[in-house]
């Protein structure tokens, strides 16, 4: 590496390096490693049995189930999207490519909350919709629709980002190729892209998926928080910590907080193959 | 005949259908709730929204808001500026497992990291009960308030930069080196010039996410109003009245905020790109 040509220059001091390594590994320990020992840590402080006993508690239970059917229901349809997003972008030119790039971009960079409070206004008994959905006699805010709505707001630019540079940087010869050969779209994209974008894809959808079942602003807005009802894992911790049962809160907390190691693991494991 | 042309413009099969499914989902689940909020601003009128947006506890939300987030951002620049330095110019041990630690606040759901820095700041927590013998109060402070920003916005600066500085031309470095420069003068004068666009980018999204921040702030912030209510949270308390103009008219701003963020960070970002593509 041309990085230990520097370091090792002949009269440059070796400390340098050193110090600004230590400072790295003291500062990550203080701001990103304690927060999340901390989660086990406050997790377990009271044993196994509570632990266990709290994990396995009917509401913690039932909010881990609505957790997952809202991350079964968002995660395939996040995949569908992204795939057909950097298919277009990467594959196509047409005007306003650009300009549909950054749309998709916007729910990363604006507010969950934000999220939420449009789909009230255009969803709820007040919104735009409201009217019209309360004639047909149809639930859309403080309902499970709601909440995968919101969900899927959040979490539409994750597939897309990730697969849509590989697609870009592999171009398109390989796929126009195929054509010549006489292969049809679907054998296309079945033979010769998913193998290739595959890696890509499947981090996109574990990320999507953590954001999927850790997303809290947006669907505390929309899912009027109903105890037994819709109340989605984040908000189960929430009520809990707010109610000062800290151990419950700590223990639901470790099971997201797993999922999130999860996917840091994912990812190392896809960076070491390339 | 179409099939004898040299070069079809497009060979490839799927265009109207893969088009057609971005299009409609971007504007069923993105654009037209975002639309939504804007045509419920227009309603508001010009001299309610003026009237609710400088009301003195949206001003002292967006006060506190603003000024939390340029602390976190101005830390996780110079945080992030060293992470990725130190993880592409040096091998060390451990390496690979710091470089993951970064996607940490990125993996970890926000109320998760909300409650785990709240705990981990208050009275008898790791952290807060030395703090706190020490008579410092982090928690239900504008110091809360930006610990948790920074927290969530850590990965945005390191991984913007560190792909620039890995496909930095060494030849640069060296001829500066030959040329009798000093590290220093080598970071400031080739090092620098290369990575500022990435490194204001980075910052922009660092930036941008933690003004809109909300899982994570809003326990460790004790919302006090006037103190460390957060602009999300005062629009979410809105809400909770019932007062839909309040909300939409805070969440506008914000959303105006955002929206003006991103296009610069894009705008940098393409910078970045340019700067990487001459360098070749």
């Amino acid at each position: 590496m041309s990085a230990t040509d520097l370091t090792h220059a002949p009269g440059q001091s070796r400390s340098v390096p050193r110090l600004l390594i230590a400072l790295a590994f003291v500062l990550t320990a203080i701001f990103v490693v304690a927060p999340l020992a901390f989660i086990f840590w406050r997790a377990l402080a009271e044993g196994w049995g509570a632990y266990v006993a709290n994990i396995t508690d009917p509401m913690t239970l039932h909010a881990i189930l609505l957790t997952s059917l809202v991350a079964v229901i968002v995660v395939p349809v996040n995949i569908a999207f992204g795939i057909a997003a950097a298919w277009a972008i990467a594959r196509f030119r047409f005007p306003g490519r650009k300009l549909l790039m950054t749309m998709i971009e916007i729910p990363f960079s604006i507010s969950p909350i934000i999220a939420g409070i449009c789909y009230l206004l255009l969803y709820g008994r007040q919104g735009l919709l409201g009217p019209f959905l309360a004639q047909h006699d149809l639930k859309v805010m403080f309902a499970l629709p709601g909440i995968v709505l919101v969900t899927m707001f959040v979490t539409a630019p994750f597939v897309a980002r990730e697969v849509l540079p590989l697609m870009q940087a592999q171009g398109s010869e390989q796929e126009e190729a195929a054509v010549t050969l006489g292969a049809k779209g679907w054998q296309v994209f079945s033979r010769v892209t998913l193998p290739n974008i595959r890696w890509a894809l499947l981090y996109g959808a574990v990320l999507a998926t953590a954001r999927a079942v850790g997303e809290f602003g947006g669907v505390s807005v929309v899912s009027g928080s109903i105890r037994g009802q819709t109340n989605t894992l984040p908000l189960q911790i929430e009520l809990m910590f707010n109610d000062l049962n800290t151990t419950g809160a700590f223990a639901a907390a470790s099971t997201l907080t797993v999922i999130a190691l999860v996917v840091l693991v994912v990812k190392a494991a896809l960076e070491s193959r390339r | 005949m179409t099939a004898t042309a040299i070069k079809p413009k497009r060979v490839l099969p799927g265009f109207s259908l893969s088009l057609g499914t971005t299009l409609l989902y971007v504007a069923l689940v993105i654009l037209i709730p975002v639309i939504a909020l804007i045509l419920k601003g227009a309603q508001i009128g010009p001299a309610q929204f003026w009237a609710i947006v400088t009301s003195p506890r949206t001003l002292s939300a967006l006060r506190v808001t603003v000024t939390a987030a340029a602390i976190a951002t101005v830390f996780n620049a110079f945080y992030g500026l060293l992470m990725a330095w130190v993880l592409t110019r040096y091998d060390f041990p451990g390496k690979r497992i710091l470089d993951a630690l970064m996607d940490v606040p990125f993996a970890l759901p926000t109320a998760v990291a909300g409650i785990s820095l709240t705990a981990l700041y208050s009275a008898n927590g790791w952290f807060g009960a030395p703090l706190a013998s020490a008579g410092i109060q982090l928690v239900y402070t504008l110091a809360g308030v930006t610990i948790a920003m920074a927290f969530t916005s850590i990965p945005f600066v390191v991984r913007a930069i560190q792909p620039v500085l890995e496909d930095l031309d060494p030849a640069l470095e060296q001829a500066a080196m030959t040329l009798g420069a000093s590290p220093w003068q080598i970071f400031r004068r080739v090092v620098l010039p290369a990575i500022f666009p990435a490194w204001l980018a980075g910052s922009t999204v660092a930036f941008a996410r933690s003004l809109g921040e909300f899982g994570a702030v809003v326990f460790i912030a004790g919302n006090l109003p006037f103190k460390t209510e957060i602009a999300a949270l005062l629009a979410y308390i809105r809400l909770e009245e019932y007062d839909y103009q309040g909300a939409a008219a805070i969440a506008l701003v914000l959303l105006a905020f955002a929206l003006v963020l991103l296009i610069l960070s894009n705008w940098l970002q393409f910078r970045a790109a340019r700067h990487l593509e001459s360098k070749g």
